[in-house]
This record gives structure tokens, C-alpha cells and sequence, in this order.
């Protein structure tokens, strides 16, 4: 009987199609992981509740999946119709057996020896739609694979890798289009946010994040600066289906540590953008940080909730940034709303009422180095925040960490390290961390949880009441989503640099995250 | 930003300034102006863990290094040969500082330092303080000359050298805590995460606490159980127990 239930399983999974209604729905099909975030909404929320306070001491791994890869694993998988989907480090791919993390099949792909990554050879996740996996590659391909069999469909180049370009990104699938951001911030790339038809693999649109000649924006920067301002696209974005309006966050100018030869705010690096998701249009953008000179890319997942603020009812969009604020906008027209401090900043003396940082001098990177938090990874960094409808709190990951900031001069080269700069850590201060749980409509903080060291890994919450996420020290843990007491943990063995997901296999819920090499869920059975 | 570097090398050929913006250029952003560490590792010792040699150190800056974030750089043959040799010469300043008879040191080191007491060098030694067996490689003979009189005066100057994940501290803290049932544990820290941390107490006994089992936990950042040793070694035997010292470079 056993064997059969398998059987079933199985081929109910691999037939199944992901369709658009069901990713836009899919705060009610909890059992599924359908996208990157979970819903469109970036919440990364499970509505599931089998796990919850009173059993969670039961939590135990089920199973593993190693990569044979020693670059960070940094995968959120995905799960439809009893299967997991994952991509794997460098630009591979596989569909896992959920009963016991046993692949079904195995996606391999070659990367050139000449691709240029600033911060490893990663990736974070395929998109899901109809009976197709999409992944994109280090060599900046977008890949469909077929769900069932992981055979390749077609493969789009989306950019020259030899020029700096890279996707790490997991991609985003809409009704009619696999939405696809870049990396290559650190290249002096030009930055851009593509679509592409899921069926033929034929662009549909393209948004460059650094305006050209002529485009409004152009002026914010200077000469031929924009050619090489980077900008990159290299976290998956949220999506409001009712606006049909894209939000993604855009990344650093470059080069990163020398304002010198950019004058000017730089736009639309640092930023957020809001895009008709049917023309790639700019909608509106707002500027975390203007002339952005220490790295703090605004990739982010934004969360998108509703609320009522300045007393009237409102579509909103959060984003705990890189910078050290906390920010909250009027998702339909980009207005700024709340602006908080929630991290450790030295840099400003706060947001001016329109939510542009008041600058304190001497924080630019110096040929003699200048001490600055956040560091370089910012006060959080790509690794997702969560909201609860439960708690209607927003929890974050949040790092506590100065750099010095070093500047020197770069010149440009395609393909060859644009930084102009350098960075190290602070003589004597121990780097550190938290999970802080923030009121969404204010930034206040609610409750913190101090980490060790500054984490890297994302966080779930989910309808048991539960907090879920990892260290870099490689513990796996639960905290209370109401008062962040914890309530379980789990040395994994090395560094979590994921934010995790949860589902429903056979009647039960399971949480996965990965650990260095490995993938592990864990059950309370 | 070099010139503490340059004021210890020969004056700057043509060749050694393009050297000097290759690094700045390539180099830098990781591996710190001065090339001693930042996201990526510390260049200048003697002995670089991916390059043993002139060759392998020109085909790691040409190819980078698989499985970890070194990425190859494109350069002429000429701009890399340049920079191979420049990155060798970060060590050199240290090699050109050392001065002392290795051998007087050694027994300086055994006998009137009684340093093995603590350190560790090979298969001898104590295990309380850091293992010397590749000191020489890691610490410049200035540095380790400040260690010897004022132990004290660098204990905190850990956490510059950025890491991304630190799995193991590298660094030497003190600590001191109180279990719930009231017993106080003194030692070095061997390692923490978010809900535990180990210790060793000064009699070599290893100790694993949850953070929730503990009273209370402080931190004696720049303490070290270390003596100095001014006035202790004349300037002579000081120079010899840094020669000692340098020249321990672990297995080669």
C-alpha cells in the first residue's frame, strides 16, 4: 500500500500544473511553495499551524539534500503537488521525492571557468508556472526546464556574462511572463529587469535601472557615469496582481566606494521601483539612499500589507533596508509614509519628511578608511524578512556590523572588479545580530532575539505562532512569534545563508532550510 | 594609503607603480590596501595557503580560486607577473625586519620565557594560549614584539579583518559565567553560537554551557591571562625570541 501511495504521489505531482491563479491564491493552498517568497505579496508566511508552541520541542530533520558544491547553498524551494523544486549551487537544478529528499531528476549545467561573481558562485531558486521550471544561470541564461523531467525547453541569453553579468536570483512568474533580475553590481554592468515569455523564452520587455540619454533620471548622473552604474536587479521582486504593479529593489551604483566620478543621486540605484508588470513602465521609484557610496543594494523582498496610516486606508509596501531605516511607502504612488530607524547607524541623522537621509559629514569612504555602520552588508541584506497576518508583526533578520570603508579609484575594464575601494571590519568589536519583530505601520520594535554573529539567513513566520530561521553559526531555530522566546533549536553544522519555507506533504508540515551543503526538513512527527 | 608599506621597501620602480594600481585595483577591495586581509585572506606572510610558489600564485590571480569567492582576474602576462611579484613583496617587509638567532630564541623560548607553558609549538607546549607552530607566518615580527611586552595592547584588535562567517573565533577572549546553580567558571572562549558557548578554564577543563543554563555571562574583551615580558629579556634575547618566533612557519 505504502509503495502505491508513493506511486501516486508521485506521478499526481508530476503532472500537476502551476498555474498563475494558483500562485496568485497561494496563501490558501498552504500544503504548496509556489514562488520564491511564497505568495506575490513577499510575505513569506505559511498559513500552516501543525506545527505550533506545544509541539515544536518534537522538531527532528526527516531527511537531507547535499549539494556536491562547497559555494553557499541559498536556495528557498519550491513545492507543488507533492514535489520540491530546487536550484543548486552553481547553476544546477532538481526535482526531490518529498517522502525522502531522493531526487527525481537532476538539472546540470557547465559554467564557464571565466564567469565573474562578486560574492560566490549562488543561487537562490527556480519560479514555477504551467508544467515549466525556470532557472537562471551564472552565465546570465534563463533556462526552462520541463517539471516532469527536467529537460531543457529553451535557454534565452539575457545578457553577456563576460561583461559582469549574472543571475543568482530566483525568477518570478506571473500570468504570462517570467520576470528575471541580474547581477553584477560589483561590474560596472548597466543594470536591467527583464521578461520573457514562459513559452517561447522571446523577451517581452526590458527595464534599465540606469535611465539613458534622454529618459528621465539621465541627469542624476554625470557624463558617461551611467554607462557602467550598475544597479542591479539581483533579489526577486513582489508583485500586487490588483495594480498588476511589479516591486523590486535595485542594487548600489557603481563603482561602489567612489562617489567621485558619479555626482549626482545616482538614480535608480539604491532604489525601489514599481513597474506595470504588462509594459516593464516605471510607475514610481523612491530612493533609499541617494549617491550611495558603502554598497547598501536595496535588494530586498518587498512586503506588501495593507493598513491604515495618516487615517485613511491604504496599499502599502515595506522594506526593512541595508541603510539601517525602516521604510513604509504608499505602494500605488510611491509615497513616503513611515521612515524608522531599526538598525545601527552612524550615517544620518535621520529621513527629512520625505524620506531622504539627512547626512552626517565625514562618512565617505576615505583613502584612510571611515568607520561606518551599517557595514558594507548593511543592517539586514537579501535574506527575506516575514510578515504574520497572525501577530501583524514584520520580523527581520538584523545584522550588527560596522565596516571601515576604504575609496580609491577604478577604472573600468568589462568583465574585470569595479569596486573602487575596499572594506574591512572594525579592530576589536565583535560582529553580532538579531531577530527584531517590528509593528509594520510604525517600525517600532516589538520584541528582539540576540543572535552571535550577524545572520545571513532569512526568516518564516507561520500560523503555529512560529518564528523560523538559522545563524551563521549554523543553528536552526524556533522563537515564538508573539514574544521571541525560543522555543527550539538545531546545530546544523555550518552557516545558514537561506530564508526558509515550509509545507504540507501526506498530512503533515514540514519546515526546510538549508546548512552549508545541505537542504534539511524538519518534522515534529 | 600605502605609505606605511612603502616606507619599509626600496623606492618604487615604474614596474612596482603599475604593480601598486593592479593591487589597489584587483586586490584591494578584498584583500585590504595593505594586503592584510579583508573579505579575503591576509597576503602578507610568507606562506600563502592557494600559492606555495611564483607559479601558483600567478595562476590563482589569473584563474581565482574554485570553491571559494577568489574570482581570476584578465591581465597581461606582464601585469600579472607584476603583481605576483608585488604580492610576494608584502611579505618581504616582514622578512627584511627579522634580526634575531632563531636558535638562542628557541631555548629563550623553552626555558626563560617558559612560554611553552602555555603555547603550543608542534607536538610541544601547552594548550592554554594560541599554538605558535605557524605563528611566523601569520604575525609580523613588529607584531609579535608588541605581544611579548604589552600582551595586553592587541588582544582587541580582532574582528578588523573582515570574515563573513566566523565558525571559529580565531581571536582570544576571556569569559567568565555563572551557571543557574551558582557555579562560576573563568577560561578562554573556544567557541559560541546564538544558544551555547564553550570554554576552557585555566585547568585545562572544557566546559559547554546553554546560554539559558547561565546566571550570567561576561565578556573581559582585551584581557589576556598573559604576563608582558619588559624587562623581563634584554633587547638582544627579545630579537632572538622574535627570530624564533618568525621562523616558525608550520609545515611547508
Amino acid at each position: 500500500m505504502k509503495a502505491l501511495a508513493i506511486l501516486w504521489v508521485t506521478a499526481a505531482g508530476l503532472t500537476a500544473q502551476v498555474t498563475y491563479e494558483r500562485i496568485a491564491a497561494a496563501g490558501s493552498e498552504p500544503d504548496s511553495w509556489l514562488t520564491y517568497s511564497g505568495d506575490y505579496a513577499g510575505h513569506r508566511y505559511s498559513a500552516l499551524a501543525e506545527i505550533h508552541r506545544g509541539n515544536v520541542a518534537r522538531l527532528k530533520p526527516v531527511w537531507m539534500y547535499q549539494t556536491n558544491d562547497l559555494n553557499q547553498f541559498e536556495v528557498t524551494p519550491l513545492v507543488a503537488d507533492g514535489v520540491m523544486y530546487i536550484s543548486e549551487p552553481p547553476s544546477h537544478a532538481a526535482a526531490l521525492d518529498l517522502r525522502t529528499g531522493r531526487p527525481l531528476w537532476m538539472f546540470r549545467r557547465a559554467v564557464p571557468s571565466d564567469v565573474h561573481t562578486c560574492c560566490g558562485q549562488v543561487n537562490r531558486g527556480v519560479a514555477i508556472l504551467s508544467d515549466t521550471v525556470f532557472l537562471g544561470t551564472l552565465d546570465a541564461h534563463l533556462l526552462a526546464l520541463d517539471a516532469k523531467t527536467g529537460h531543457l525547453l529553451w535557454d534565452t541569453t539575457v545578457a553577456d556574462y563576460k561583461a559582469g553579468y549574472s543571475i543568482t536570483a530566483a525568477p518570478l512568474a506571473l500570468r504570462d511572463k517570467v520576470i528575471v533580475g541580474i547581477s553584477g553590481g560589483e561590474y560596472g554592468i548597466r543594470g536591467f529587469l527583464d521578461a520573457y515569455n514562459p513559452k517561447t523564452g522571446k523577451r517581452l520587455w526590458r527595464f534599465w535601472t540606469v535611465p539613458g540619454p534622454g529618459e528621465p533620471g539621465h541627469e542624476t548622473w554625470e557624463g558617461d557615469s551611467w554607462k557602467t552604474g550598475s544597479a542591479a536587479t539581483w533579489l526577486t521582486g513582489s508583485y500586487d496582481p490588483a495594480a498588476n504593479l511589479l516591486y523590486w529593489g535595485t542594487g548600489n551604483p557603481g563603482p561602489d566606494y567612489d562617489g567621485g566620478p558619479r555626482a549626482g543621486d545616482n538614480l535608480y540605484a539604491a532604489s525601489l521601483v514599481a513597474l506595470d508588470a504588462a509594459t516593464g513602465k516605471l510607475r514610481w521609484h523612491f530612493q533609499f539612499t541617494p549617491h550611495d557610496t558603502h554598497d547598501w543594494d536595496a535588494n530586498h523582498v518587498p512586503v506588501l500589507l495593507d493598513g491604515t496610516l495618516h487615517g485613511a486606508a491604504r496599499r502599502l509596501v515595506a522594506v526593512p533596508n541595508r541603510n539601517g531605516f525602516y521604510y513604509v511607502l504608499d505602494r500605488l504612488t510611491g509615497e513616503f509614509l513611515v521612515g524608522r530607524q531599526y538598525g545601527k547607524q552612524n550615517w544620518a541623522e535621520g529621513l527629512d519628511s520625505r524620506g531622504r537621509p539627512i547626512l552626517i559629514n565625514g562618512r565617505e569612504p576615505r583613502s584612510a578608511g571611515s568607520l561606518v555602520y551599517p557595514g558594507v552588508h548593511g543592517a539586514t541584506n537579501w535574506n527575506s524578512p516575514s510578515y504574520s497576518p497572525d501577530t501583524k508583526l514584520l520580523y527581520v533578520a538584523v545584522r550588527e556590523e560596522g565596516t571601515v570603508f576604504y575609496r580609491a579609484t577604478a577604472e573600468y575594464k568589462a568583465g574585470n572588479y569595479f569596486s573602487a575601494g575596499g572594506m574591512r571590519g572594525i579592530p576589536g568589536v565583535e560582529p553580532t545580530g538579531s531577530i527584531q519583530a517590528l509593528d509594520p505601520l510604525t517600525g517600532e520594535k516589538r520584541w528582539e532575539f540576540a543572535l552571535h554573529g550577524p545572520p545571513w539567513a532569512g526568516v518564516l513566520s507561520t500560523a503555529g505562532g512560529l518564528v523560523f530561521g538559522g545563524t551563521p553559526e549554523g543553528n536552526v531555530f524556533v522563537l515564538d512569534a508573539a514574544s521571541g522566546k525560543p522555543l527550539w533549536t538545531f546545530q546544523a553544522g555550518a552557516a545558514v545563508y537561506a530564508s526558509p519555507m515550509s509545507y504540507r506533504f501526506q498530512g503533515r508540515q514540514y519546515l526546510a532550510i538549508t546548512a552549508g551543503r545541505s537542504l534539511i526538513v524538519f518534522g515534529a512527527e | 594609503m600605502l605609505t606605511g608599506l612603502m616606507a619599509l621597501m626600496p623606492a618604487l620602480s615604474p614596474a612596482d607603480e603599475t604593480a601598486d594600481k593592479l593591487f589597489l585595483t584587483h586586490c584591494a577591495p578584498c584583500h585590504g590596501p595593505k594586503g592584510d586581509g579583508g573579505r579575503g585572506a591576509n597576503l602578507a606572510v610568507r606562506r600563502l595557503l592557494h600559492a606555495p610558489d611564483d607559479e601558483a600564485l600567478s595562476a590563482v590571480i589569473r584563474d581565482g580560486i574554485p570553491g571559494t569567492q577568489m574570482p581570476g582576474t584578465r591581465m597581461t602576462a606582464e601585469e600579472n607577473l607584476a603583481l605576483t611579484a608585488y604580492v610576494r613583496g608584502l611579505a618581504n617587509v616582514q622578512e627584511a625586519a627579522v634580526a634575531g638567532d632563531p636558535a638562542r630564541g628557541e631555548s629563550l623560548f623553552w626555558d626563560k620565557g617558559r612560554c611553552g607553558q602555555c603555547h603550543t609549538v608542534g607536538p610541544r607546549g601547552g594548550r592554554m594560549g594560541p599554538d605558535l607552530t605557524e605563528i611566523g607566518a601569520r604575525r609580523s615580527a613588529a607584531y609579535l614584539r608588541q605581544s611579548l611586552l604589552d600582551p595586553e595592547a592587541e588582544v582587541p584588535e580582532t574582528f578588523a579583518v573582515y570574515r563573513r562567517v566566523i565558525l571559529l573565533p580565531d581571536n582570544f577572549l576571556q569569559v567568565r559565567v555563572v551557571t543557574a546553580e551558582g557555579k562560576a567558571v573563568t577560561g578562554e572562549r573556544l567557541n559560541e553560537d546564538a544558544f551555547s558557548i564553550q570554554i576552557r578554564d585555566y585547568a585545562d577543563r572544557i566546559y559547554s554551557f546553554r546560554k539559558d543554563e547561565l546566571r550570567e555571562l561576561r565578556k573581559d574583551w582585551g584581557k589576556s591571562p598573559m604576563p608582558g615580558y619588559r624587562g623581563v629579556f634584554t633587547d638582544q634575547e627579545l630579537r632572538d625570541l622574535i627570530g624564533y618566533l618568525s621562523s616558525l612557519q608550520g609545515a611547508r
